[in-house]
């Protein structure tokens, strides 16, 4: 392989792994920090993404902005969730575990089959200015719509680091994370905690499935590649952390990229799982675990 | 042991039945339903082997499926061997899967393993489309006999072999549960630090699990290419194995042998019911919302109504 198809491959990869990101935020909180079983998390982003798309055909407006519109309403609805998760299955103990996970699994399918009842199963895109052009530097073709997807991807992890390390409501997500009986302890409700907490995952989630549409059409059982890829990222990262995903993402991206110009592109597919089990069986607490 | 009398009697006499009905019925379409419908309850039955009695999901079914049925394959395009051996090779490809993915995430929490049998789904699918000795992307047909000298037709036959498989994975379930192996696995269920502490060899208990439950599905997934005639990897991957071998248990309860039996048998057949008089996308909606239903509102499955 060449040097100028190898920065090619590398550059695609880092901002394939911005895209990455993006998707993997929510998820970094919910299950990484609040240790929630959300395996319906890949489900919530195409929800976003196909809400981005009924905005835009309601109001002509651009769909990173109206990501940031349904962020609102995915936040009541994250705490909706984590409210009912909680009552049903965090509070009851024993078997909790198993009970969580199979929700979730069920609730990720429901979304699916819903997706496809309401929408068909054909693609359905956005329209964009930065949708189908690229950014040219020199030889280099960079398609604007993979540098939208990072750029807001990093914007959105830098506001969460500031959320949790800066605010006080932040900083108690990180204490819930550490120790939930010292924190109620202290005289804080940790249910309350988590809930906002999860209400915020999901609000970035809206931003999410913004994103996944402007960067490709999208079809009603895309999750399910994605779930493999998102929980590869934040268990590559080490539970709960910002910077870590990010890193793990753009690991990810380049890795996917390099193989895709390899002879084995077939194989792509393979590569995020691959390293979630390798993962798993080697450095279980992750790569910048804490 | 008088337990084990009643239970051989039903055994014997649904394999029986079975092959009654090869002679008598003649809808071929009954046939196909009651396949499918067997292999779930040897699939649901598998699962609560390692997810019911010890706790731990398999989001994978689909790839031991999946194992199995292609191991099958690859052996009856290399030699053309007797179903019996097909199956023991599906079995044993699927037992080594299981006790390797145990190994590997068993140690960590409930979570990991989950996520790691998804991410083994995946990984056996690329394979799969990248291994053109078994048809690759495109899919394989599989050349087999179409009669059959005892049951008229080589898929009755199949229909009363699956009913055998049906019951001897529900004896193996059943034989767990009564046995210190069982009791070993329930108490990992309850509390795996007190297990460790009584002196349960709590990973080697939960890989043995693993194995025995990934070793079932994979003969479960064996005679399926036969079945069909032909197999690609949409149709040995599907994620409706994945779904409906978890809700199964949890629908019929899953603390005991008969709750997946249950399950499998109710869901089973409402499910081709639906997908023949509806459509298949209701059939997985409907699935999804009676797993979300009984998850929620009746953890204990119909087993837990039936004995309050």
């Amino acid at each position: 392989m060449d040097f100028e198809l190898l920065l090619d491959a590398l550059l695609a990869g880092v901002l394939l792994g911005g895209f990455y990101a993006a998707l993997s935020l929510g998820l970094a909180i919910a299950f990484g920090l609040l240790d929630v079983p959300h395996i319906a998390h890949p489900a919530f982003v195409l929800v976003g993404a196909y809400g981005a798309i009924l905005v835009q055909g309601k109001f002509g407006i651009d769909p990173v902005l109206a990501g940031l519109l349904l962020a609102v309403p995915f936040y009541f609805f994250g705490t909706a969730v984590y409210r009912f998760y909680h009552t049903t299955f965090e509070s009851r103990g024993s078997d909790a575990g198993l009970r969580g996970l199979a929700f979730f699994f069920g609730v990720a399918f429901v979304v699916e089959v819903l997706l496809i009842l309401a929408f068909g199963i054909d693609q359905r895109g956005v329209r964009a200015p930065y949708i189908g052009r690229a950014l040219e530097i020199g030889e280099l073709r960079l398609p604007w719509r993979m540098v939208v997807a990072s750029a807001v991807a990093l914007v959105v992890a830098g506001a969460m680091m500031l959320w949790l390390s800066r605010t006080y409501i932040g900083r108690a997500v990180q204490a819930v994370a550490q120790d939930t009986q010292a924190l109620a302890l202290m005289g804080a409700d940790p249910v309350r905690v988590k809930r906002i907490a999860f209400g915020v995952a999901t609000a970035s989630v809206a931003l999410s499935g913004a994103l996944l549409v402007v960067v490709g059409p999208v079809e009603p059982n895309m999750a399910r590649i994605y779930i493999g890829k998102v929980f590869a990222i934040v268990v590559l990262a080490g539970l709960g952390s910002v910077s870590g995903t990010v890193l793990a993402a753009v690991l990810l991206g380049i890795a996917e990229s390099l193989m895709l110009s390899s002879p084995a592109a077939s194989w792509t597919p393979a590569v995020a799982f691959g390293l979630l089990l390798a993962v798993l069986a080697f450095r279980p607490q992750g790569l910048f675990g804490r | 042991m008088r337990g084990w009398g009643v239970f051989a009697s039903g055994g014997v006499a649904v394999v029986l039945l079975a092959v009654l009905a090869t002679q008598t019925v003649a809808n071929d379409y009954l046939f196909f339903a009651a396949f499918v419908v067997l292999q779930f309850v040897v699939l649901a039955t598998a699962w609560n082997i390692l997810g019911g009695y010890c706790g731990y999901v398999n989001f994978g079914t689909g790839a031991f499926v999946a194992l199995g049925a292609y191991t099958a394959v690859a052996l009856h395009k290399f030699a053309d061997l007797p179903l019996p051996l097909l199956v023991t090779a599906g079995a044993a490809m699927g037992g080594v899967l299981g006790a390797a993915v145990g190994l590997l995430t068993l140690r960590l929490r409930g979570i990991y393993f989950a996520i790691a049998t998804l991410a083994v789904t995946i990984i056996l699918e690329t394979a799969v489309l990248n291994w053109d000795y078994v048809g690759g992307a495109r899919g394989i047909t599989v050349d087999r006999p179409h009669a059959d000298a005892l049951f008229g037709t080589y898929n009755r036959m199949l229909v009363v072999f699956m009913a055998a498989m049906a019951v001897v994975a529900v004896a193996i379930a059943r034989w767990v549960g009564h046995s210190a192996f069982g009791r070993s696995l329930s108490a990992i269920r309850d509390s795996e630090d007190a297990a460790e502490a009584c002196g349960v060899p709590t990973l080697k208990r939960k890989v043995q699990a693993a194995a025995l439950s990934g070793a079932m599905m994979g003969a479960a997934g064996a005679p399926l290419p036969l079945y069909l005639n032909f197999v690609d990897h949409t149709s040995a991957f599907g994620l409706n194995y994945a779904v409906s071998a978890l809700a199964m248990p949890m629908i019929g309860g899953t603390g005991h042998w008969i709750g997946p039996v249950i399950g499998a048998l109710l869901l089973g057949t409402a499910q081709q019911a639906v997908t023949v008089t509806i459509s298949s996308e209701i059939n997985v909606l409907v699935t999804g919302l009676l797993l979300i239903g009984f998850v929620v509102a009746a953890p204990r499955g119909i087993l837990g109504w039936l004995k309050r």
